[in-house]
């Protein structure tokens, strides 16, 4: 096990504007090299050649990026767990066998590039809050800088060339991770979820395509990627999400005016039951987590004395409990010691 | 999955338009009840358009296996053996899988791809960044292609000594371009 992936991300501070709902901006870029099959048709010596020219390529870039690389067919299977449930990772990345597949990652976790995943290359930059243009930003100067050294598969009538043409043209999806519990509790999410496919942009649950959505989080991106310009894409998913942010305010809003001592009691509750237990699993911690970070941006109980909601959801999740022991852990360990963790970070001592 | 009909089975017209030939095998639900109909690429896209509207999106990849593949979708068609003459990937996988093989594939497949990526971005053309090389590519792909014709037009002449020196450089060429698309230049 490698201690290093047991340290929060950056983003996971959680400062910036609208950050109590708007948990973190991701840009991510899929680009190929030109000429060759992609990565799921790439024959053992083209792979092998592939991943080798872009650790090369990587070890070349501008000192400036500071990027890691790591083969994953060297990195442990709980830490590649680990990189999964900070998101630095697709789950997709990690399945059997990796031994092509590679991941560099910056000192602050707010760049990762994934190598072999369904494409030779995804860019990813992760900040906090709703800083999507500047997340853009870093993602457009890395692609330059990789730019420099590869020739990517590109047309000038579809753009940049994916394995799927579901992520043609710009090659981009840039998502917002949302903390939704006001349109949860008044039962607006699902409402507001499918005017978003009228307008070309997707909602899917903490983890991804195909994931619930534990904890009230959710990730909503374009589903577009063709025919207009990287700007734009970022433009409009900014305005949805500001929308979104007014939507879940105004349901807070009116959560605290109709029902405001029930649901005072219901964060209290939470609260009391995160202080106390002696065993969590991971879906009843962060299912109370988010009802005490609903009552914490409304002032109804403390706000954790440590650590951003986004830490303490990653350090719910079983993998990164496992990287903190140093060990291995039973179901019932995990449990435990995940309550006692919460329980340290919410009341600010060993409790 | 219908033979092809047309590889030596007898030719179908289309039951929609009844004027091209039927390539395509159509199952649509109306009120709970399946029929199933043999159209012509032409209506089957513009029938699919319509249906697309009313299938519940799961995964994209699905709806992409869907609306060109064999199996859950409105569109089942025939595709024969169609491959990417660059790296011999098959359109029939694409169909299933919703992935292409190459970034040369999407020539190969333009065809086929063109309404299907309409369909699916909204649009079909590309308004974001450009590759700052894209330019070089362009001129090396140019010069690639002026001195194939070249070399076709030497040896139709019996020029041989011409068409080795030709051939000479377009390998040079086909290396370089190989070596930038594997990341090889300047790393
Ligand atoms: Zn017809
Ligand atoms: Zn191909």
């Amino acid at each position: 096990m490698n201690p290093e992936f047991g340290r929060f991300s950056r983003w996971m501070e959680g400062k910036g504007p609208d950050s109590d709902i708007v948990l973190s901006a991701r840009v991510r870029l899929a680009r190929n090299l030109r000429q060759l099959p992609f990565p799921h048709r790439l024959d053992e010596g083209q792979a092998e050649t592939t991943l080798a020219r872009l650790q090369e390529t990587f070890a070349a870039l501008e000192e400036g990026w500071h990027l890691r690389f790591h083969r994953l067919a060297e990195v442990a299977p709980l830490d590649r767990q680990v990189l999964v449930e900070k998101h630095l990772i697709s789950p997709q990345l990690v399945q059997e066998p990796v031994r092509f597949q590679a991941v560099a990652i910056d000192p602050g976790e707010s760049i990762s590039i994934m190598i072999n995943e369904e494409d030779h290359l995804r860019i990813q930059v992760v900040l906090p809050a709703l800083s999507l243009n500047e997340a853009w930003q870093v993602a457009d100067r890395l692609d330059d800088a990789l730019e420099e050294h590869l020739d990517f598969a590109f047309d000038a009538r579809w753009g940049y060339l994916t394995a799927c043409p579901t992520n043609l043209g710009t090659g981009m999806r840039a998502s917002v991770m949302v903390h939704l519990p006001g349109l949860v509790l008044t039962r607006q999410v699902a409402q507001v979820f499918t005017t978003l496919s009228q307008v070309g942009m997707v909602a899917r649950g903490l983890y991804g395509e195909g994931t619930d959505a534990l904890g009230n989080i959710f990730q909503i991106s374009n589903q577009v990627s063709l025919g207009l310009s990287e700007e734009e894409f970022l433009h409009n998913l900014a305005v949805v999400a500001q929308q979104i942010v007014g939507s879940e305010r105004h349901a807070r809003q009116h959560l605290r005016q109709e029902a405001g001592i029930r649901l005072a009691d219901r964060v209290a509750r939470a609260y009391g039951i995160l202080t106390h237990a002696k065993i969590l699993t991971s879906e009843e911690a962060l299912r109370l987590l988010s009802e005490v970070k609903l009552g914490a941006d409304l002032g109804i109980v403390p706000a954790p004395s440590r650590a951003s909601f986004a830490q303490l959801a990653v350090l719910t999740q079983p993998g990164f409990l496992q990287l903190r022991a140093g060990r291995a852990l039973s179901p019932l360990e995990r449990d435990e010691l995940r309550a006692r963790l919460i329980r340290e970070q919410l009341v600010g001592e060993a409790a | 999955m219908a033979e092809n009909p047309g590889a030596g089975g007898a030719l179908t017209l289309c039951q929609r338009c009844h004027q091209r030939p039927a390539t395509v095998q159509v199952a649509t639900v109306v009120n709970g009840e399946k029929r199933e109909r043999r159209l012509c690429e032409e209506c089957a896209r513009e029938e699919g358009a319509f249906h697309l509207v009313l299938t519940p999106v799961f995964t994209v990849q699905n709806l992409l296996g869907g609306l060109v593949g064999q199996g859950v979708g409105p569109l089942r068609p025939v595709w024969g053996d169609r491959r990417c003459g660059y790296c011999g990937y098959p359109f029939q996988r694409f169909a299933e899988t919703g992935r292409l093989g190459c970034d040369r594939c999407y020539e190969a497949f333009a065809d086929q791809l063109e309404p299907l990526i309409r369909r699916i971005q909204g649009r079909s053309s590309h308004h974001g960044k450009v590759p700052r090389r894209g330019e070089r590519q362009l001129l090396r792909r140019r010069e690639l292609e002026q001195l194939r014709a070249e070399l076709r037009g030497a040896v139709e002449r019996e020029e041989f000594e011409r068409a080795a020196e030709l051939r000479d450089r377009i390998r040079a060429l086909e290396e370089e371009a190989r070596q930038v698309g594997a990341g090889g230049e300047g790393a």
